[in-house]
């Protein structure tokens, strides 16, 4: 048994770093966006942060992830560069896609990240293709669908899961089930005490997690990741947690109520493992608001240089669409 | 040089195939039935014998999920081929065809490419009614991002598919159910048509005639009775939809200054629609001496009967007619 994160100095600071990042990242978008600063659209993750974080702890730097429209926390976990990032939400030719993706299309194939996706469920396929070609290689690399609970209403998703167990490919489906796909609440929409049972009838492992408790989330995946490598196939994750803001820009939480809320705000996952860490006398106060600076350091650099790059251009916009044959 | 063979269209791509997988261990074929039964239409026949049930993969029925697999292991260093095994089951693997396959490229600033293969036989003439006789290739050549090639001979349907193959972005190639049986000389060996190049198959003065798929052994079919009685007709083979040879459209209307579209699919938005806008906005336009015409589908669903389903497209007869019609009131 490998000494829990929580206990692990350098491992909780790189945990709560990481959660920073991604709470940081998108409150600066969230504020950007409400001053007009920036166009588009995005989905906030704010609340939900332990399961990337956890999940990708479990992965090596070249294993897969293929994303969705909630992303930023998916790219971040797995290493991308924020200001990289913030470059594309601010639509700078120094962004990742060059100005042509934005939130919900970044990608990072440095870090395997195989990229968001505006499609729900578009994804979970494309992830199991990715272990199907990491099995054909020899490779002994492993792919990690990040999906909603919403994704799970989706062909794609039966499609893709019933071809990777067929298969038996090195691919972990993890749900992050914060209970609503848009206005649709998961228990609602499916009919399961909980959405691992589903699992059973595609003959994989399946197991819920409190989403929240990044050590938990941790362990499941980790286990998952080990069974995918030795080649025992996939297994179904439901990581159950909450997205604190609205779905997108124009909510205006009609189906949900203020005190559920409320409620969930006083689960935040990083308030809860920053506790977690200092009663088990592995990180200081101190420690803490070392994190949290340099973090806001980090963001305010990021925000800076990505504002002060160009903007992305639209010469050669034509000979963007195929990629050079030959090349 | 070495000797023509003579194969079908059929034994043709599982050439393509199999030098292809012979060539290049990224390349492998996944689709329903493609292993043992050898596929819907015996196209890829015993090559899992050949090159073993890994890279001949039978799937289960899942379309979407087939494609989906395609751009993944595509975009992660292998070379998919998949099979649909009817063309109208594009319908059901269209968002992994037009939102994923099609755009990630673009979307992703350029970051990965997605070297996919889609083979999907198309066209009517075998009774299968609407959901299996469909004529899609104007979908997909609607959507940026993906090539599309429709070819009409055994050396081509082995030349198109190796060049497809090869190319660093998604390509669907349309194949043609009823061209499958017929015969062809083929170039042995590695062979590649390139994409985007049309083909001049016959040369006359009177009218050109550009047609796709089967329509093009009719039109040439259609061109030797023309003949006997005195017209003379070009006959090209664009092969390529997209991206489009349109210098070679355009210089042999020029020549005879008359054209006819020939296509099977339905005639609203079809491909000739495109054909034709591009000749009224380009130099061709001033050498016309008749109007631009177009011969294609009934905008109908493949009726099943014989001869409701032969009447919902063109014909030998008809591009006979429709020529002779041209050259002679022009
Ligand atoms: C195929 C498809 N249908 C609908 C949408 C619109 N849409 C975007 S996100 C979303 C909700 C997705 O819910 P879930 O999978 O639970 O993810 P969450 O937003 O909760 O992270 C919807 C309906 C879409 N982008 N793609
Ligand atoms: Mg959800």
């Amino acid at each position: 048994m490998t000494t829990p994160i929580v206990q692990d100095r350098d491992r909780a600071r790189e945990s709560l770093r990481t959660m920073w990042r991604i709470r940081r990242f998108e409150e600066a978008v969230e504020d950007l966006y409400g001053r007009g600063l920036m166009h588009g659209t995005m989905h906030l993750s704010i609340g939900q942060e332990a399961v990337p974080t956890a999940a990708c702890q479990a992965l090596n730097r070249d294993d897969y992830i293929t994303s969705t429209h909630r992303g930023h926390g998916h790219c971040i976990a797995k290493g991308a560069d924020l200001e990289r990032m913030m470059a594309e939400l601010l639509a700078k030719e120094t962004g990742y896609c060059r100005g042509r993706g934005g939130s919900m299309h970044i990608a990072d194939t440095e870090t395997g990240n195989l990229g968001a996706n505006g499609i729900v469920a578009g994804g979970v396929p494309i992830a199991a293709g990715a272990a199907l070609s990491a099995k054909l290689r020899g490779t002994g690399q492993v792919a990690l669908a990040f999906h909603g609970d919403g994704a799970m209403g989706e062909g794609a998703w039966h499609e893709g899961v019933v071809l990777a167990a067929m298969w038996q490919l090195p691919v972990v489906f993890l749900c992050e089930n914060n209970l609503y796909g848009m206005s649709m609440s998961s228990e609602r929409a499916f009919n399961l005490p909980q959405l691992s049972d589903r699992a059973k009838g595609y003959g994989i492992p399946g197991v819920t997690v409190d989403g929240n408790d990044l050590q938990a989330v941790y362990d499941v995946t980790a286990e998952a990741v080990e069974r995918a490598r030795n080649g025992g196939g996939p297994t179904f994750i439901e990581a159950k947690t909450y997205r604190w803001r609205g779905h997108s820009k124009s909510d205006k939480n009609l189906y949900r109520t203020r005190e559920e809320i409320d409620e969930w705000r006083l689960k935040d996952p990083i308030v809860r493992f920053e506790l977690e860490t200092v009663e088990a006398g592995t990180l200081s106060e101190a420690d803490l608001e070392a994190v949290r600076d340099e973090v806001r350091t980090e963001l305010r650099g990021a925000v800076q240089r990505a504002n002060a790059a160009p903007d992305a251009r639209p010469d050669d916009l034509l000979a963007s669409v195929y990629a050079e044959v030959g090349a | 040089m070495d000797e023509l063979v003579t194969m079908t269209y059929s034994e043709a791509v599982r050439e393509a195939l199999a030098i292809a997988m012979e060539r290049d261990e990224r390349v492998f074929i996944m689709g329903e039935d493609v292993g043992t039964y050898g596929g819907a239409f015996g196209v890829t026949g015993d090559l899992i014998h050949r090159l073993g049930e890994d890279r001949v993969r039978d799937t289960t029925i899942s379309e979407l999920g087939i494609v989906g697999l395609g751009v993944g292991a595509a975009m992660t260093g292998m070379r998919p081929i998949v099979e649909i095994q009817f063309s109208d089951f594009t319908a059901q693997a269209m968002d992994q065809i037009a939102n994923q396959a099609a755009k990630i490229h673009f979307m992703l600033g350029g970051a990965v490419n997605v070297p996919l293969v889609i083979r999907a036989p198309g066209g009517s003439g075998t009774g299968a009614a609407a959901q299996h006789s469909q004529s899609l290739e104007a979908w997909f050549a609607h959507i940026p991002g993906l090539k599309v090639v429709m070819p009409a001979t055994a050396d081509d349907a082995k030349g198109l598919l190796l060049s497809a193959i090869d190319d660093p972005n998604p390509v669907i190639v349309i194949e043609h159910k009823l061209l499958y049986k017929t015969s062809g000389e083929v170039r042995p060996g590695d062979t590649r048509v390139p994409i985007g190049v049309a083909e001049v198959r016959r040369t006359g003065g009177d009218l050109t005639i550009v047609a796709t798929g089967v329509e093009v052994s009719r039109s040439l079919e259609a061109a030797e009775i023309l003949a006997a009685e005195g017209i003379e007709a070009t006959v090209v083979d664009p092969r390529t939809l997209k991206p489009l040879d349109t210098e070679t459209i355009i210089a042999e209307v020029i020549k005879t200054g008359r054209v006819l579209l020939v296509q099977e699919a339905v005639k609203t938005l079809g491909f000739m629609s495109e054909v034709a806008a591009v000749l009224s906005e380009t130099e061709a336009f001033v050498h016309l001496r008749a109007p631009i015409k177009r011969l294609a589908g009934l905008d109908i669903p493949i009726p099943y009967a014989p001869q409701l389903e032969r009447a919902a497209v063109p014909q030998v007869d008809d591009i006979v007619a429709a020529a002779r019609t041209l050259v002679q009131e022009w």
